[in-house]
């Protein structure tokens, strides 16, 4: 076909232009002689314009002028005006432009053409970019071009309904009997046509799929006879023949062998054929070879034809060719669950390819690894993925190290490995480690209690090294704080001794404190674990004051607080220091301070209010920065699921544990006022103020449901109206809000309000909840808001 | 298949071929994004990578890129078989097919390309047969007395 001159000389103008402004400046000339073409009369060149104009839309200038004149061209007699006007129209005319309706009375006419290849312009431009009222208009034309046309037109027809159903889904039962008696032709694009509308209405509808079941037989005679046939040259690509329609036919068997028996049987020769007989040298034929794995997997094989299927998938493995590597664990990954072992056998080449310099294959790599690690084999992966963590791309780190911390936690075969693991993973990618690690990993230090001294050695040698890991150096300090006695004794069983003097330690500290790279919560750290030391050494006690009373006056609101309060604790408690700073218990991985205190510190607070005079200081420790990954009630900013600096609440959380274990002595002897609060209780109150109270039970539905149901009620002399409670949830947890009992609290808790919640924590991500309260009561209007962090009878993970 | 990229070395869109409904501002940003994402892999990398939440599939031929991007459930393998079916039928066509032809004929590839796939699927599996019927219809372009017989006739 001729090229068309005066859109290669406009396009050779463009080339030639040798800045981008030159080339604006050629642009909008002949944009201009365009636009002054498209008003003028017909002429011979109308298509060369709509074609320049297309080259120019397509460098990313804009071209909407040119849309009408698509619609006019659409309409021509002319064929080369068509063609293009219905190119244009594919270009610039998609379905949200209100002018694309305009084609749709031409499209109908096209369809009926004389001539085959307007016919085939129309049909293609509506599979492209036809919305659903043109889909639904035409539908019946395309009916009938399935039946009765010729194949060229049929097979067009055919990808046409495809599009027509995804875009109006109810269609698909008015295409259903003209695609059962497509398949039965035997011209291999009408039946590829086929097989994809096949597969688009058994996915949409299982009615459909139950009544295409019946063509098993049929599909299961074609494939026998593209696989079995000699060479044909029309279809043969290195030796395959026609290998798209064995993948469509191959698929469209998948979803019907899918859960059915019958079906299963009736391709499972065919598939054993298939996985034996294609040659496997060229990709085209891992291409079908996929495919049929694919299937196999999916359906209800045999065994026998498993352990085939999952053999080429170990071949794949092995296979110089990036791609099939890479294809091959994308397949493993779907079955690890199911075949655990048949996978377990390749994992040796799986962690090898861990050392891909290639970025997708790494994460493949990554996940399946994660997946196949077991108690058996736990020591040799730990060592890969932890080899593997430090050459890690930054995309998978955050990744890498919450599957290595899961692992660990199932399967470590001691403690001392735990915790040295955990150390490895703060060392190398401290940066990347979700929020819960450092509380998690202060808990596990606490119940370790032999390996004390070998921790608070080594973590205090790595916070001699590098004070940048935030999460690393939180827990160094804390365990020094913690375990500073220890340090100082100098011998350990299972280090080097060294000597380490209280200087030496009260620098080290210092230095945190001081250090630009620490954050806020860090610092926090820093100060508790100096003041805990107060109780630990003997020498430098006043060095310590003096650390203290100088942060009396820090900008930090958090770090002052507590500076002043510890000055307190030197100054009018001193009898009571000792007893304050004492070691900490062991904590409990359920227990309800393990997290976060704030809701066991509300409580607390109610029941003692003047005996607990050494757990007000601590009490009145309130979290500075909250892990603010819940949506936000007030702001409406999403903030994702990142580690936050913020861990600081994990200490006051701690402290307030002891002060609640104490505070149960204190209620044993006061008699009688709810011991039942402090035990994991079904039912937890989770606000108390203004004698409005809010109790929370929760009840888990499945591994994934909960349902929480929030109790309210009323105990001051008015009654309270319009009592209102929203919820808010991370990010991945689904919430579902019940309607409640109802919106008034009467005076003096006659009666109360109930609203059940239904959370689903399908990633099962920690599950925290804020809940805003909002009522009125004599007149005013009251709002608040808690947030709760523990679930009663959740783990501290909320699962 | 949601949209197939055709660009250059330097980030150069040659074609591109939407299946998908999306405004311009989002296409021009898609396309901004994954010629970035592609021209930075290295030569030897993998020819799928997980972009977004679709599968891309690409492979380089020449100096062009050829790029696709198919739904969760397609097979990756068989797209890069009809990538190289595309770029046979351009050979095919313009006779050892370069950057060049491409660029000044931009609108023919768009022809044999709609000849090729439709609706994002294959419609044909020969390629003599897709070569057949660009060939008549051009010659339809051609011939004249075709053009004036030609009238919308409903049947």
């Amino acid at each position: 076909m001729s090229p068309s001159v005066p859109l290669q000389e406009m396009i050779r103008a463009i080339r030639s232009a040798r800045t981008q402004c030159e080339e604006r400046g050629v642009i909008q000339r002949e944009c201009a002689a365009i636009r002054a073409q498209f008003r003028q009369a017909d002429n011979g060149g109308r298509s060369h314009n709509l074609a320049k104009l297309l080259y120019v839309h397509m460098l990313g200038y804009p071209a909407h002028f040119g849309q009408m004149e698509c619609v006019r061209m659409i309409a021509s007699p002319r064929y080369s005006e068509k063609r293009v006007g219905y190119l244009g129209a594919m270009m610039l005319l998609d379905e949200k432009q209100d002018a694309s309706l305009l084609i749709t009375n031409s499209i109908k006419n096209d369809l009926s053409h004389s001539n085959q290849y307007v016919q085939s312009l129309a049909l293609c431009t509506l599979a492209c970019m036809g919305s659903a009222e043109m889909c639904r208009d035409l539908a019946p034309e395309i009916d009938r071009l399935l039946r009765a046309s010729n194949s060229y037109i049929k097979k067009k027809a055919a990808l046409c309904a495809v599009h027509i159903v995804r875009k109006v889904h109810d269609l698909g039962e008015l295409f259903a009997p003209a695609a059962r008696s497509l398949l039965a032709e035997k011209n291999h694009g009408v039946l590829h046509g086929a097989v994809v509308l096949i597969i688009e209405l058994c996915e949409r509808n299982p009615e459909t799929l139950e009544r295409f079941r019946k063509t098993v037989p049929d599909l299961v005679q074609i494939m026998k006879g593209l696989v079995l046939s000699g060479y044909s040259p029309e279809h043969d690509v290195a030796g395959i023949s026609d290998p798209f329609l064995q993948v469509r036919i191959l698929r469209l068997l998948r979803i019907l062998g899918h859960n059915n028996e019958g079906a299963s049987d009736a391709m499972n020769d065919l598939l054993a054929q298939v996985a034996t007989n294609t040659d496997s040298t060229k990709t085209v034929g891992n291409a079908v070879l996929y495919e049929t794995v694919l299937t196999v997997l999916d359906i209800k094989s045999e065994s026998g034809l498993r352990v085939l299927a999952v053999n080429i998938l170990g071949r794949f493995l092995l296979n110089n060719d990036r791609n099939i590597r890479y294809i091959a664990m994308t397949s493993l990954q779907k079955i690890v669950g199911t075949d655990h072992n048949a996978v377990q056998r390749h994992r040796g080449t799986i962690v090898d390819c861990l050392k891909d310099q290639d970025a997708s294959v790494k994460r493949r790599a990554l996940e399946l690894s994660l997946a196949l690690v077991s108690a058996s084999n736990i020591r040799s992966m730990m060592k890969e993925l932890l080899l593997f963590l430090s050459s890690c791309p930054a995309e998978l780190k955050a990744h890498s190290t919450s599957g290595i911390f899961n692992a660990a936690e199932r399967y470590a075969p001691s403690q001392r490995w735990h915790i040295d693991t955990i150390l490895h993973v703060l060392t190398t990618a401290g940066g990347d480690v979700r929020d819960e690690t450092v509380p998690n990993l202060i808990q596990l230090i606490t119940n370790a209690s032999e390996l004390h001294c070998y921790t608070v050695h080594k973590l205090y040698r790595a916070l001699l090294t590098d004070i940048s890991t935030q999460s690393l150096v939180q827990v160094a300090c804390w365990c020094i704080g913690e375990y500073g006695d220890l340090l100082l004794r100098g011998e350990c069983q299972e280090t080097e001794p060294v000597q380490v003097t209280e200087d030496d330690v009260l620098d080290a500290l210092e230095t945190v404190l001081q250090s630009h790279m620490s954050s806020p919560a860090t610092r926090g750290f820093a100060l508790t674990a100096t003041m805990k030391l107060s109780t630990r050494i003997t020498e430098n006690v006043d060095r310590i004051r003096s650390i203290v009373s100088i942060y009396g006056s820090c900008i930090d609101v958090e770090l002052q607080q507590r500076a002043v309060e510890y000055n307190a604790l030197f100054k009018k408690y001193d009898h009571m220091r000792a007893a304050v700073l004492e070691r900490m218990p062991v904590i409990e991985k359920n227990s309800p301070g393990h997290t976060n205190g704030e809701s066991m510190g509300d409580a607390i607070k109610d029941i003692q209010p003047a005996k607990m005079k050494q757990g007000e200081p601590l009490l009145a420790l309130q979290p500075a920065n909250q892990v603010c990954d819940l949506l936000d009630l007030l702001g409406g900013s999403e903030e994702t699921l990142q580690p936050s600096p913020a861990t600081g609440p994990a200490v006051p959380g701690l402290l307030i544990n002891t002060a609640s274990t104490a505070g149960g002595d204190l209620l044993d002897l006061l008699g009688g006022l709810e011991p039942a609060l402090l035990a994991p209780a079904p039912t937890v109150p989770v606000y108390e103020n203004e004698g409005v109270t809010l109790t929370l039970s929760c009840e888990k539905q499945s591994d994934t449901g909960l349902t929480v149901t929030l109790t309210a009620s009323n105990s001051t002399d008015s009654d309270i109206s319009s009592f209102t409670l929203q919820a808010a949830v991370p990010k991945s947890v689904q919430l579902h809000m019940k309607a409640p009992s109802g919106d008034s609290l009467p005076a003096r808790g006659t009666a109360k309000v109930t609203q059940m919640v239904v959370l689903n924590n399908p990633n099962k991500v920690n599950l925290k909840m804020r809940v805003r309260i909002s009522y009125s009561s004599q007149g005013s209007a009251f709002q608040d808001t808690v947030q709760i962090d523990s679930f009663p009878g959740l783990n501290a993970a909320g699962h | 298949m949601q949209f197939m990229l055709l660009f250059s070395r330097q980030g150069k869109l040659r074609l591109q071929k939407w299946y998908v409904p999306l405004s311009d501002k989002e296409k021009k940003k898609i396309t901004r994004e994954l010629v970035q994402t592609v021209l930075a892999r290295k030569p030897k990398m993998c020819s799928f990578l997980e972009w977004r939440d679709m599968k891309i599939v690409y492979k380089r031929y020449a100096s062009l890129y050829f790029c696709c991007a198919i739904e969760n459930q397609d097979n990756e393998l068989i797209t890069l078989e009809i990538i190289h079916r595309y770029v046979e039928l351009l050979d095919k066509y313009f006779g050892s097919v370069c950057e060049l032809d491409i660029i000044f004929n931009f609108e023919k590839a768009y022809f044999i390309l709609d000849e090729f796939l439709l609706g994002g699927e294959a419609q044909e599996t020969s390629k003599k047969n897709v070569l057949k019927a660009i060939e008549q219809a051009d010659l339809l372009q051609e011939n004249i007395d075709f053009q004036m017989r030609l009238f919308a006739a409903p049947s």
